[in-house]
């Protein structure tokens, strides 16, 4: 039943590094290595390839967000750490979708990595929250926003692009699209 | 100062864009106002939020660039574990053994329907009474001639029991097969109290005996507060039988479920829906206004649910027929119904009185 996957993986310590470095290269082998891994395990336990694709790309940003953040210490294989983080998504998924049938095919071995698992669910939340907010703020709101806080663009390089006479006019709307926003935001349970 | 204005402090005190002086100012004001700090934390927070929110954005976007290039329909193919090769001839030819089974099916219904299998009407029955089992019964003789040398009182063990009701002030009707092959029979009644009886009259073919209480520290009961209905009851009628399937007397609940018994030959029982058990044989069947509408009595192994109670019109028949000889006078039944207007527990209250365990010996 278990077939050995052969694609060349990088070493553990060049995707780590390499995700440092915000190096593409990197997070690609990273993620041609071990996709077939996760799709195995999807596709036979109850689910289809975009599931899989779903699934695997929030496994790869929980590794992404911890090694970002500096406190991913390689305890065991990065395959093993991948798969168990899939395997945990995989499962609340199933149960969500009442699909969970109280058994799992496993392909690999697996840590326990409930602590994690909830921490991304919680900030994905928020990050739902924050698209929300954003979409129904509307333009020009929206790229205001956008250009100041994400892209840190000058208060005179937004006043110029969408013509306004001077920068207190600008800094008064992006004032005010900023509170709706607020709003919009914590107004959402 | 105006929100507006503090908003603007404190993203250039975030960004940094204040001077030493301006920014040691400030930091002593967030430190004496709790306001100022905490929304200067709330905004720190939500700038982060929508920044790590656009960099999420930014990743997502990347990890489907990549994965665009990989070839998930070949790899698919690849690693789906493939089911065993019954699995598969099921998968590809279901709907041709579908076609197949249900001709087999349908074969073996008409064979067995043409030799008349359907036909068999040989329900095999259990009857409703507890059965101490055979060991223990050989047990038990034992025992009591060992009691007998010991020239102790009457030994407590008792090889059947059923359930009885009063007809009259002495007289009990139970089923035929519950004192069958007695030696002798007691009846117990709620209070735990044990009198002797006689078999008067038995009709063993619609498994009717009537007992008459001859023991001499027996009181007569008072008048029965049911009455006998002979006329038919209707489906769907609620009914209720209490019966002694343990030590004390048990409700059951439930419903007439057919005019007939087993078959539609039989028109001597009426089909019930009542929970059952071993026990209750030779109780009474009462409908909702305190009618005695028949005599629970068997219980059938194969049908789901099914029990059986002879109607009361063949109560009455039997009652009808006992010899005027074995009479003092004639049995006159009671005819107005003491328990209509009552709610159920009340009904039952007033029952427990002329429901008796039958003991057998």
């Amino acid at each position: 039943m278990n077939k050995e996957l052969k694609y060349s993986a990088p070493t553990d310590s060049e995707v780590i590094l390499g995700i440092l470095n915000n190096s593409e290269s990197a997070l690609k082998r990273l993620y041609i290595a071990y996709f077939p891994m996760v799709l195995q395990l999807i596709i036979n336990n109850n689910g289809d390839e975009d599931d899989a694709k779903d699934i695997y790309q929030e496994a790869i940003i929980v590794l992404y967000n911890k090694v970002k953040a500096g406190d991913f210490e390689l305890t065991s294989k990065l395959k093993t750490y991948i798969y168990s983080v899939c395997r945990r998504l995989w499962l609340k998924r199933l149960t969500q979708l009442n699909r969970y049938g109280g058994d799992i095919r496993d392909f690999q071995e697996y840590l326990p990595v409930d602590d994690e698992v909830e921490l991304h669910n919680d900030r994905d939340i928020q990050f739902d929250k924050m698209q929300n907010a954003l979409q129904l703020l509307g333009e020009p709101c929206k790229t205001i926003m956008e250009d100041f806080y994400i892209y840190n663009r000058s208060m005179q390089e937004i006043c110029e692009r969408f013509g306004y006479t001077n920068a207190d006019n600008a800094k008064t709307q992006k004032y005010k699209c900023l509170q709706r926003l607020k709003k919009l935001f914590f107004q959402q349970k | 100062m105006s929100d507006y204005q503090l908003l603007e402090i404190i993203e250039r005190y975030l960004n940094g864009e204040m001077s030493q002086e301006e920014r040691i100012k400030f930091e002593l004001l967030r430190k004496e106002n709790n306001q100022v700090d905490s929304a200067v934390k709330e905004h720190q927070q939500f700038a982060g939020l929508l920044k790590q929110y656009a960099e999420r954005v930014e990743l997502e976007n990347r990890l489907n660039a990549i994965h665009e290039e990989i070839d998930v329909h070949t790899l698919k193919e690849d690693l789906m574990v493939h089911p065993s090769w019954i699995v598969q001839l099921w998968r590809h030819h279901h709907s041709k053994i579908s076609v197949a089974a249900s001709i087999v099916l349908f074969v073996i219904v008409s064979i067995m329907y043409l030799t008349g299998s359907f036909n068999n009407n040989n329900s095999k029955y259990v009857e409703l009474k507890r059965k101490v089992d055979r060991l223990d019964r050989s047990n038990q003789s034992l025992n009591r001639s060992l009691h007998d040398i010991k020239k102790n009182a009457a030994v407590e063990k008792y090889s059947f029991t059923g359930t009885g009701f009063a007809i009259n002030s002495n007289l009990i009707v139970t089923n035929y097969h519950v004192i069958n092959e007695a030696n002798s029979v007691y009846v117990q009644n709620a209070e735990g109290k044990s009198f002797k009886v006689e078999v008067l009259y038995t009709e063993p073919q619609n498994d009717i005996a009537i007992l008459k209480i001859v023991d001499t520290a027996f009181t007569s009961l008072s008048t029965v507060p049911y009455t006998f209905k002979r006329a038919k009851s209707d489906l769907g009628e609620d009914v209720y039988t209490l019966g002694y399937s343990s030590d004390s007397p048990v409700l059951g609940v439930g419903y007439l479920t057919s005019e007939n018994g087993v078959n539609s030959n039989d028109t001597v029982h009426y089909r019930i829906s009542i929970p059952m058990n071993p026990g209750n044989s030779g109780g009474p069947l009462i409908d909702n206004k305190g009618n005695i509408i028949g005599v629970v009595n068997a219980k059938q192994t194969q049908i789901e649910g099914a029990h059986f109670a002879i109607k009361s019109g063949y109560l009455l028949d039997a009652i009808h027929h006992i010899p005027a000889d074995s009479l003092a006078r004639r049995v006159s039944l009671n005819k107005k119904n003491t328990l209509a207007g009552l709610s159920r527990m009340q009904q039952i209250k007033k029952l427990n009185d002329y429901i008796f365990m039958v003991k057998v010996y």
